[in-house]
């Protein structure tokens, strides 16, 4: 590529020369057969068992960040051994969406994450055919009853105060409207019943943006007032909290008279004898069925 | 050497500086060409940034000091330079005499008019389809001889732009890119030699470093990073995996003109994270080499992290520091070690550690830190600290001859690394495993820090909320700049770590920053979003 630039065809008078019809014939039908891998709606490694190892690695190295080491979901990408998908379940959705990413989500193209190579499409349709190869045939049975559990979430249970699913509800904790797509039964339940055990942050810069969230911080101002929410920002410098009473604070570090950071969640801990276990599984089906739609 | 002269020099107030800065600008040599002669002195134009770390020490120090701890409070941006590209912008600026030379994202060089940042030319390389990064379209800078500038780019060639008009004057293919070689780095011109170290630790390339003649773009040696059949060092590889064996040397050497030695770091042996099927301490994988430039023969070499399996290259510039008689070399290595070499004769002297450490609770009989058995990667994943980005990474350190202070950009990030296995295809990507933070390990942060190279002691740290990428630049008038990830430039006390100003730049740091002075002013540059900023007195 000398001098910064670059030709892609040069067609020369010689190229027109008289062919052969039997060549002719013969290129047009290579044309035919070996067209690009990515333009396959199917995976060409459907019917090979040794492709699914080497997806298994693939996904360890590219994928397992956050979709968790077994498929199965990580706490921050969805649980891809369902067989139900948000953003599709052929193919070729498949292949689309690893390729190149799902706008408006954390998902990222191929090789923009910032961290490490892109895949080459062989080892994209490899991983497609590791997914297929976990994939559990059915939907799980119907936990519990979704009816019920949005009357609990929105009621009793008071989810509400702090979470909204579809508009509705509070603003202290994360949006659930699609979070039943994307985390795992296990990871629902846990972050019930045990909500600081996995406080979510920022692991590569590209997701940075998440990097604080529900984080719980206390400061006490230069009059004495002390301000507890969650992290909505921070860098050295300045802080920006949202408090219990969903106020948003702007704070400048050096005015404030103490920042206390904790990892206790504050999300209550739902035990069993607040919150029974039949009634968890049924707000646990209004969150599936609300992420299903 | 450099750094000892400036301990010597008494400090220069703002008047003196500018004394200094008037009768540069009107010394014959300074409106001239780059020649050697000004790269070797060059603590002579302080006014000017002249290679990739400031000087041939490597040191990133600037004897500038009208911005100082009085003054720093009053910064404001003087002008601000955008690529209009996306992606990390990785560049630290060369300046001669007014002008500045950089480099930006998807291989573009450019000049500007360094008071204004008014642009003077651009080249934009057109880089084919199937160029094979690691991590991202990123280029880090230029190398400056006469009158022309030379950059490395991402289909592993090396380009010669004169130095008024960005026209190629040579250009020159160094292998086959589709393999997955590149070059990401600034070359080191000395001599009349370009230098430079290859990409592609990821890909199971050979790696090495080249000279090429400024004046034709003439290749003058090769040194193979991992020796060929016959070769010292050859049979620290399992069979043939030396054909694939990586070891890259993707950033900017240091060089010694008092003993005609260069010193150029390596990087990961391949695949990075996975020792099987290539036993042996896999040289000249994370070393540091000592190579005689007009013939790129080895003198010695030091090897940090035999039989790697955690990507912890040894690429970090290293910082030639003179302490009375002492000639030494020093380097914060990504595995988290603080390491004194004598520059001589390549002995280790220390290693200490400025960060935290569970993979090596023991030393050799050279005191080189060695793993334990809780180390390498498993099917399952093992929690090793620190994570494959290291205690810290390329950002450039930087060495105060004023605090003898060594200062780094440090992460605190442990990592999972869990086997993955992977068939050597050329151009394909090539680990071995996965890795990744634990959910359950602290969230990770990062956090400058002040080593004293006597001890190995960190003496303290500015803490970041979250690791930077950006690299420290000290000056004369006792501060300390970096960047961050949230997007702020500090300017901080050099001897304390108190931060005495910065400034929101509206996108994450990827760079280290420089000094530069014109008309008797000096600028403070450093690149952050898309954007090359660049910051002075009012």
């Amino acid at each position: 590529m000398s001098r910064g630039q670059v030709t892609l065809f040069t067609i020369r008078a010689r190229d027109y020369l008289p062919i052969p019809l039997p060549i002719l014939a013969l290129a047009a039908l290579l044309v035919l057969l070996v067209r690009p891998i990515a333009a396959q709606a199917r995976n060409p490694f459907s019917t090979d068992p040794r492709s699914a190892k080497a997806g298994e690695f693939e996904f360890r190295i590219n994928c397992a960040l956050c979709h968790g080491l077994g498929a199965r979901g990580g706490g921050r990408g969805p649980d891809l051994t369902r067989a139900h998908k948000r953003h599709g379940d052929s193919d070729a959705d498949l292949f689309r969406n690893i390729s190149q990413g799902i706008p408006g989500t954390a998902m990222p193209a191929n090789g923009t994450n910032g961290q490490g190579v892109g895949m080459t499409n062989e080892e994209i349709w490899q991983i497609i055919r590791y997914l297929r190869s976990i994939q559990v045939k059915a939907p799980s049975k119907n936990l519990g009853n979704a009816v019920h559990g949005k009357e609990l979430f929105y009621g009793d249970a008071n989810c509400s105060t702090c979470h909204m699913v579809e508009g509705k509800g509070g603003r202290l904790g994360p949006d659930l409207t699609s979070v039943g797509a994307s985390r795992t039964v296990e990871s629902l339940v846990e972050s019930v019943r045990k909500p600081s055990q996995r406080l979510a942050w920022g692991l590569t810069e590209p997701t940075k943006e998440f990097a604080q969230q529900y984080e719980t911080v206390t400061v006490v101002t230069s009059d004495g007032e002390e301000i507890k929410g969650v992290t909505l920002n921070e860098d050295s410098f300045s802080l920006q909290l949202m408090d219990t009473a969903e106020q948003i604070h702007l704070l400048e570090k050096d005015k404030l008279r103490a920042i206390t950071k904790s990892r206790q969640s504050l999300m209550p801990s739902y035990k069993t004898g607040t919150l029974s276990d039949h009634d968890l599984n049924d707000i646990i089906a209004y969150l599936l069925a609300e992420g299903a739609k | 050497m450099r750094a000892a002269a400036v301990k010597k020099m008494p400090r220069v107030s703002s008047i003196g500086t500018f004394l200094l800065l008037t009768s540069a600008l009107f010394a014959p040599n300074a409106c001239g060409q780059v020649t050697f002669e000004r790269l070797r002195n060059s603590a002579k134009e302080p006014q000017n940034w002249l290679t990739y770390s400031g000087d041939y020490a490597g040191d990133r120090f600037s004897v500038l000091d009208q911005v100082n701890t009085t003054t720093a409070q009053s910064l404001v941006v003087k002008w601000v330079y955008q690529t209009g590209a996306t992606g990390k912008f990785e560049t630290t600026p060369l300046v001669v005499d007014g002008i500045l030379y950089a480099t930006g994202q998807d291989d573009r060089a450019f000049a500007l008019d360094a008071r204004t940042g008014r642009p003077l030319w651009l080249y934009q390389r057109q880089l084919p389809a199937d160029i094979r990064p690691c991590c991202g379209r990123v280029n880090r800078g230029l190398a400056i001889l006469g009158d022309k500038v030379f950059m490395g780019t991402l289909d592993a060639h090396v380009v010669a732009l004169d130095t008024k008009t960005g026209n190629v004057v040579w250009d020159v293919a160094t292998i086959d890119y589709s393999k997955g070689y590149s070059f990401t780095l600034a070359p080191l011109v000395l001599k009349n030699l370009v230098i430079l170290g290859v990409s592609g630790g990821e890909y199971g390339i050979r790696g090495f470093i080249d000279a090429y003649d400024a004046d034709t773009g003439r290749r003058k040696w090769r040194f193979y990073t991992v020796p060929g059949v016959g070769e010292p060092g050859h049979d620290t590889w399992e069979k043939d995996s030396w054909k694939i064996g990586g070891a890259p040397a993707w950033m900017t050497g240091v060089y010694d003109s008092s003993t005609n030695q260069l010193f150029w770091p390596t990087g990961n042996p391949s695949p990075s994270n996975r020792g099987a099927g290539r036993a042996g301490d896999n040289l000249y994988s994370n070393s540091l080499l000592a190579l005689d430039p007009d013939t790129g023969k080895l003198n010695w070499y030091f090897q940090f992290t035999k039989h790697d399996e955690h990507d912890w290259d040894a690429t970090q510039v290293p910082i030639m520091i003179d302490s009375g008689r002492k000639h030494l070399i020093a380097q914060a290595n990504r595995n988290g070690f603080f390491y004194v070499l004598d520059r001589t004769t390549g002995k280790l002297l220390s290693a200490s550690p400025y960060g935290k450490i569970t993979w090596s609770n023991s030393k050799d009989n050279v005191g080189r830190p060695v793993p334990n058995n809780e180390s390498s990667p498993t099917p399952t994943g093992r929690t090793v600290c620190p994570g494959a980005l290291g205690t810290t990474n390329w950002m450039s350190p930087s060495f105060d001859p004023q605090t003898g202070l060594f200062y780094v950009s440090a992460r605190e990030q442990c990592d999972i690394f869990s086997t993955a296995p992977q068939p050597y295809e050329a151009g394909h990507a090539y680990y071995g495993s996965a890795y990744f933070p634990s959910d359950e390990a602290e969230p990770y942060w990062g956090a400058l820090r002040a080593i004293d190279p006597e001890n190995g002691q960190v003496k303290w740290e500015f803490r970041h909320p979250s690791p930077t990428w950006s690299g420290i630049l000290s000056t004369a008038g006792g501060l300390l700049f970096t960047g961050d990830a949230e997007g702020n430039f500090i300017a901080l006390n050099a001897a304390t770590g108190k931060p005495l100003w910065h400034f929101q730049m509206g996108g994450a740091v990827y760079a280290s920053p420089m000094a530069f002075a014109v008309d008797g002013k000096e600028y403070v540059a450093i690149a952050a979003g898309s954007s090359l900023y660049a910051f002075g007195l009012p």
